[in-house]
């Protein structure tokens, strides 16, 4: 009898204790400062935006973003830990609760921000999607590719608008869809498709994975939008607008020209918007459930969103991308932060 | 209890002794089962609730409408008809029919070398049966995602360019976009060649019956071999040409980047053939070889004493006494190789796992289509298992 009791007293506490456990929706900001580190979802490699360098250390602009989040919460930017996320692994990482924030050249979408589940906290890249081909082909306009194999990372925006633009343009095409981008790459470079297609960050960036670069050339037209951005869950806004403004933080603190160099410089500033976005005036950050020093914590340590974008795709890197849309507005980008007041 | 503390024993072998309900243990195992029983649905229907619960917390649609929804992405190999503006549904559909196309093929070719691997480790021959204990060997004790890459890597490696095509009389064509042949066009008339074969195949096997019975009967012989091609390959020819050769063929032609009409056999498909084949075909080679050394070795000398040649007591004598020590582990090699096929995503063969892992990606309705992989696999496995069980049945010793 006593043993029967037991075993539905275990019973009825291990269905319960799990109905409560998964029930309640935790504070996402409160769960990282207990267990101390930001778990952060990035690529599995991809130059410029999240790659392992040659020590280990993850950096990139996607990094930057991750490392900046960290240096918000715990004035430490190595507090992060990275999950490196295939393109289809990447949603289900963030729904089931495996990662806390998705910094992943990921492209903001209605159905994606709805039905999905999630939240898209800014835009960090302002890409587009393209085509890149061996220069042999001689192809100088996509319109030309009729009949071409397209070599395509499944799980993207991409394999959709690749689809859509040979439909659209009335071209026929055979998709090769692959689950990794170093598949993708690879099969590309040894002669199953004729053409690569991502991003145009992502052309460049894999570009320098190639056998020789220099016989492959990326075609000029952009077929897509492809905003891309840090992810959130959906049902948490508090940890939703710490993402947001930490990203705003980065821009803002372009826009007032404060860098990691003249940080102490500018604490002295006596201008009242430096000082409030500084916290030298003002409680911002505490209404974020941060401390009142955040941007000069994000500041100090990871730099402003020009410092970023430069150290890991400018135009002095392999990448050499140019600022494009991805300039502050003042100077003809699409970059734009709300104010910090 | 009484009983026990005024000394006497309990009266014995007159009736069922009297135990409290709950020491009886009849009762007892079912309030057990019972409690057993109750505590999995609890589990069952807590997971279902929280899960249904927690993806409306987090906005996610549920259920399966999301398989009406135009698809918007391209296949690569699609054995039915297939256009981007077609449903999810049908592209799963396509994914799960290459899945069965991979499965069969390859349970096909896997048995037939399978069989030879087995046969020839038990060769006199010291070459032959070395090649093949290596073979096994070898094969056997490599990750199988491996060889897939391997073979993948190989076989676009191997291959040239599609400007420099390999060409046999113009027709044939093979590069690094797949083997290139020309595909067949049906015109109207051409049922009548459908017709013929399937009548060719019935005839064949009636032929075949009749041939046995009568030999077992009078001892004589027919060449039954021989007029069973003859009926299957001749009556359709013959219906070809008396309907008026009603297909004609589309040629492959080159195009700027491709090779254009024809029908192409994909890389991926080759590839992943081509190492689920080999793969499979060493486990299914020691399967083989330990069948035919179950067979007693006096079967064989029998055989020789009654004057057959070594290639007679082989398929008359070893063989169907060994099949029945065979079928059982051949039929996990073939589940095996069904489900193996599922590591085509690595190498992006449009299976049932790449087409509805993409499907995922599009719609985030995880739950769904795992379940619906699920379920295809298990109902895949178990039609063979069912088919594979009939067969061992059949050729069961039967006792008399």
């Amino acid at each position: 009898m006593k043993r029967i009791v037991s075993t539905l007293a275990l019973g009825a506490a291990l269905g319960l204790g799990a109905t409560a456990a998964l029930a309640q929706a935790p504070s996402t900001l409160r769960n990282i400062q207990n267990k101390g580190f930001v778990q952060c979802g990035v690529t599995q490699g991809l130059a410029g935006f999240s790659m392992p360098d040659s020590a280990g250390n993850w950096t990139g602009l996607d990094v930057d973003l991750c490392r900046a989040l960290a240096a918000a919460i715990f004035n430490d930017p190595t507090k992060v830990r990275f999950s490196p996320l295939s393109a289809k692994d990447r949603f289900t990482a963030l729904q089931s609760g495996e990662i806390d924030v998705l910094s992943r050249n990921t492209t903001w979408t209605l159905q994606r921000d709805t039905s999905l589940g999630l939240n898209f906290a800014g835009i960090n890249y302002y890409d587009g999607q393209g085509f890149m081909v061996r220069k042999s082909l001689n192809v100088k306009s996509a319109r030309e590719l009729s009949g071409a194999s397209v070599c395509v990372q499944t799980g993207t925006t991409t394999e959709l608008n690749v689809a859509d633009f040979f439909r659209a343009n009335n071209l026929k095409y055979e998709p090769v869809v692959f689950a990794s981008a170093d598949e993708t790459i690879k099969a590309y470079d040894s002669g199953r498709c004729d053409v690569f297609t991502t991003d145009a960050s992502g052309l460049y960036a894999e570009r320098v994975k190639l056998a020789k670069p220099d016989d492959h050339v990326v075609l000029p037209e952009i077929i897509s939008k492809e905003p891309l951005g840090p992810v959130v869950r959906h049902g948490d806004d508090q940890w939703l607008d710490v993402v947001k403004w930490v990203h705003y933080a980065m821009i803002t603190a372009e826009e007032l020209n404060i860098t990691k160099a003249n940080l102490d410089q500018m604490l002295q500033s006596t201008n009242p918007e430096i000082r409030r976005v500084l916290g030298v005036e003002g409680n911002g950050g505490e209404a974020l459930g941060l401390t009142k020093d955040w941007v000069v914590r994000i500041v100090r340590h990871v730099g402003n969103y020009a410092e970023a974008f430069d150290r890991n795709v400018g135009p002095s890197t392999r990448l050499g991308i140019s600022r494009g849309l991805n300039a502050l507005w003042t100077k003809g980008g699409l970059q734009y932060a709300p104010p910090i007041r | 209890m009484a009983d026990m503390t005024d000394g006497t024993l309990p009266a014995r072998a007159t009736s069922a002794p009297k135990v409290a309900f709950f020491n009886d243990p009849k009762t007892r195992s079912l309030i057990f089962q019972g409690l057993a029983l109750a505590l999995l649905v609890f589990v069952i229907f807590t997971a279902v609730t929280n899960a249904v619960t927690n993806l409306r917390n987090q906005n996610i649609a549920g259920g399966f409408g999301f398989l009406e929804q135009t698809a918007g992405f391209g296949i690569s190999q699609t054995p039915i008809a297939w256009a981007e503006s077609m449903s999810y549904g049908r592209a799963f559909l396509i994914g799960l029919l290459n899945t069965l196309l991979v499965a069969v093929v390859g349970i096909f070719f896997a048995t037939l070398l399978g069989f030879v691997v087995g046969v020839a480790r038990l060769s006199p021959n010291w070459v032959i049966s070395k090649i093949a204990y290596w073979y096994v060997e070898v094969i056997r004790n490599l990750p199988l995602l491996f060889q897939i890459l391997f073979w993948y890597l190989a076989v676009l490696a191997s291959m040239p360019t599609p400007r420099n095509s390999h060409s046999l009389f113009g027709l044939f064509f093979a590069n690094q976009r797949g083997i290139t042949v020309p595909r067949p066009i049906f015109e109207a008339g051409s049922g009548a060649i459908g017709i013929a074969l399937v009548v060719g195949i019935v005839v064949a096997f009636l032929v075949r019956s009749w041939a046995y019975k009568r030999q077992a009967a009078t001892g004589e012989q027919f060449p039954v071999a021989a007029s069973m091609a003859g009926l299957i390959i001749g009556l359709p020819i013959l219906a070809y040409f008396l309907s008026g050769m009603p297909i004609s063929f589309d040629y492959a032609q080159q195009g700027r980047f491709n090779l254009t009409g024809g029908m192409t056999l994909i890389p991926e498909f080759v590839a992943l053939t081509l190492a689920l084949v080999a793969y499979t075909a060493a486990f299914i080679g020691e399967i083989v070889r330990a069948g035919i050394q179950a067979v007693s070795y006096g079967q064989t000398e029998a055989g020789r004493s009654l004057g057959l040649a070594e290639g007679r007591i082989l398929n008359l004598i070893v063989v169907p006494q060994a099949l029945r020590v065979i079928i059982p582990p051949l039929t996990s090699q073939y589940l095996n190789l069904a489900k193996n096929s599922s590591l085509a995503v690595g190498i992006g063969y449009p299976d049932m796992v790449s087409v509805g892992g993409t499907i995922l990606n599009q719609t985030g309705q995880a739950i769904e289509i795992i379940a619906m992989w699920m379920g295809c696999y298990l109902t895949i496995s178990i039609i063979t298992s069912i088919f594979m069980n009939w067969y061992n049945q059949r050729i069961a010793l039967v006792e008399r």
